[in-house]
């Protein structure tokens, strides 16, 4: 079995960090698993935890004014979930639901951002990175508002 | 130059004439979209075209519209047209029953790179109703397998509600040779499958950039943002083709109705690499 380290490592949004990085980083992460159906977070939550995806599909979900819930986006293996963690005032902007069974790395937030405001080399490195997939998501989403099939 | 471009190269025998074809079957796609099952009514017997190609369909009294062939091309006998209502024409031809004829002209244009592509990895990405142009060539590719590498199809919609060809989608996905990612832009918690924009898809979809032939359909806007996915993933421009759409009238290169650029997109395309046609893609910026 591969250690937290070198999965972690692995991972695109930690690729190029310093050697001392990695090791604080490994020493912030557990693995964790949530069944199907079950809620990651929730919209409002504190925002402690961020996740990466090692297996299973993650529906980030919003509540629309009629009670409704749409999902807006769903993730994958490989894929970073949340960076509430790293903006105040630290708390989830939407519902996080496994549609399958779902294995990841969790990583204390909490913890990396008290490194971050020390070091404010990783904390611009982590900030840079998590800032690359918000644009990410920023555009995908405006292209759903777009309606690309219209 | 202009003359030469103007040379008339008629692929049918009376071009600008509507054959009678009579509607053997109507099928209901999707809340607005429809596929229709014609057959000749002037003894006739088969409909050869190529994958990509398309007809002008004459919905008597109302007008005439282009709209791709989406049968199999190795069954010619049959003439099949996807179509979704979307104003005059389309919505009037959506009425049609059973027993009702419709005016076809065509096929006309140019097709899908089904040669070219072999020995490739082949991409599919349809986007809408854009999967309907592009099923005559996922049904060639399919029926000749083995001279293909991998074969990805990735397909959005908006809603779970307009995907098309459910039950070939399922079969398809059900095939160890064939790789079907469907993505929604938004669903509610019945849906289980993705949800996101189709371009999403492309960064980890399975193929091999350097020898990938990619094929896409669907609107312009979703056309281009698919076209940089693949260009950053290494993708060619000469190996990259798309389906242009614009308002056509006599389909054959003469009223220049629906000239792009040097192009008529009903003579020179509709299917034309990303190569030729990315200075002229709309550059407006989401
Ligand atoms: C080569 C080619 C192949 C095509 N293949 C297909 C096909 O396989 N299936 C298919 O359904 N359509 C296809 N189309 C598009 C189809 O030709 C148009 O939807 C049709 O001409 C619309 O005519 P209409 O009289 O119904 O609408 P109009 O009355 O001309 O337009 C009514 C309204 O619909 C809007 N509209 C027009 N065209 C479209 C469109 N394509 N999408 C969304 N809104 C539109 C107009 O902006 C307008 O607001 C193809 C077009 C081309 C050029
Ligand atoms: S429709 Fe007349 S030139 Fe193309």
């Amino acid at each position: 079995m591969q250690s937290l380290d070198v999965i972690l490592r692995e991972q695109k949004i930690f690729e190029g960090l310093r050697e001392e990085d990695h090791k604080l980083i490994a020493g912030c992460a557990f693995n964790t698993h949530f069944e199907a159906n079950q809620y990651i977070f929730r919209e409002g939550e504190n925002a402690d935890t961020f996740y990466i995806i090692r297996y299973g599909t993650v529906g980030l979900e919003l509540r629309n004014p009629k009670g409704g819930i749409i999902t807006v986006q769903t993730l994958r293996e490989g894929d970073v979930l949340g960076w509430s963690w790293l903006f105040e005032p630290y708390r989830w902007t939407y519902d996080a639901h496994a549609i399958s069974m779902v294995r990841a790395v969790a990583l204390d937030g909490r913890c990396l951002r008290t490194k971050c405001d020390h070091d404010h080399t990783l904390g611009y490195e982590l900030m840079r990175r998590f800032a690359h997939i918000m644009v990410e998501r920023l555009q995908a989403t405006r292209m759903q508002v777009l309606d690309l099939y219209a | 130059m202009l003359e030469q471009e103007l040379v008339f190269e008629p692929t049918v025998a009376e071009p600008m004439l509507p054959e009678v074809f009579r509607i053997q079957r109507v099928k209901h796609e999707s809340y607005d979209t429809f596929t229709l099952i014609l057959e000749p009514s002037n003894g006739r017997e088969s409909f050869p075209f190529k994958a990509g190609q398309f007809n002008m369909l004459y919905v008597y009294g109302v007008g005439e519209v282009p709209i791709s062939i989406s049968g199999d091309p190795n069954q010619p006998e049959m003439l099949v047209h996807t179509t979704r209502a979307v104003g005059t024409v389309t919505k009037a031809m959506s009425e049609l029953k059973r027993g009702d004829v419709i005016g076809i002209r065509g096929p006309f244009g140019s097709s899908w790179p089904i040669q070219e592509a072999e020995h490739h990895d082949v991409v599919f990405v349809a986007g809408g109703i854009g999967l309907a142009p592009l099923r005559p060539a996922l049904y060639e590719i399919i029926a000749r397998r083995e001279k293909y590498g991998r074969i990805v199809l990735l397909y959005g919609t908006r809603s779970p509600d307009d995907i098309l060809y459910h039950d070939e989608l399922e079969q398809w996905r059900a095939r160890f040779d064939l790789e079907v990612y469907v993505t929604v832009d938004y669903a509610d918690k019945s849906w289980r499958g993705n949800v996101g924009v189709v371009t999403n898809l492309i960064p980890k979809a399975p193929f091999d950039p350097q020898h990938t032939v990619a094929l896409v359909c669907g609107p312009e806007v979703m056309m281009r943002f698919t076209a940089i996915e693949f260009l950053k993933r290494g993708v060619s421009p000469t190996s990259l083709y798309l389906t242009m759409e614009r308002n056509m009238k006599c389909a054959i290169g003469f009223c220049g109705h629906c000239q792009l650029g040097g192009y008529f997109i009903c003579k020179d395309g509709p299917v034309f690499t990303y190569e030729q046609m990315q200075t002229l893609l709309s550059l407006w910026e989401v």
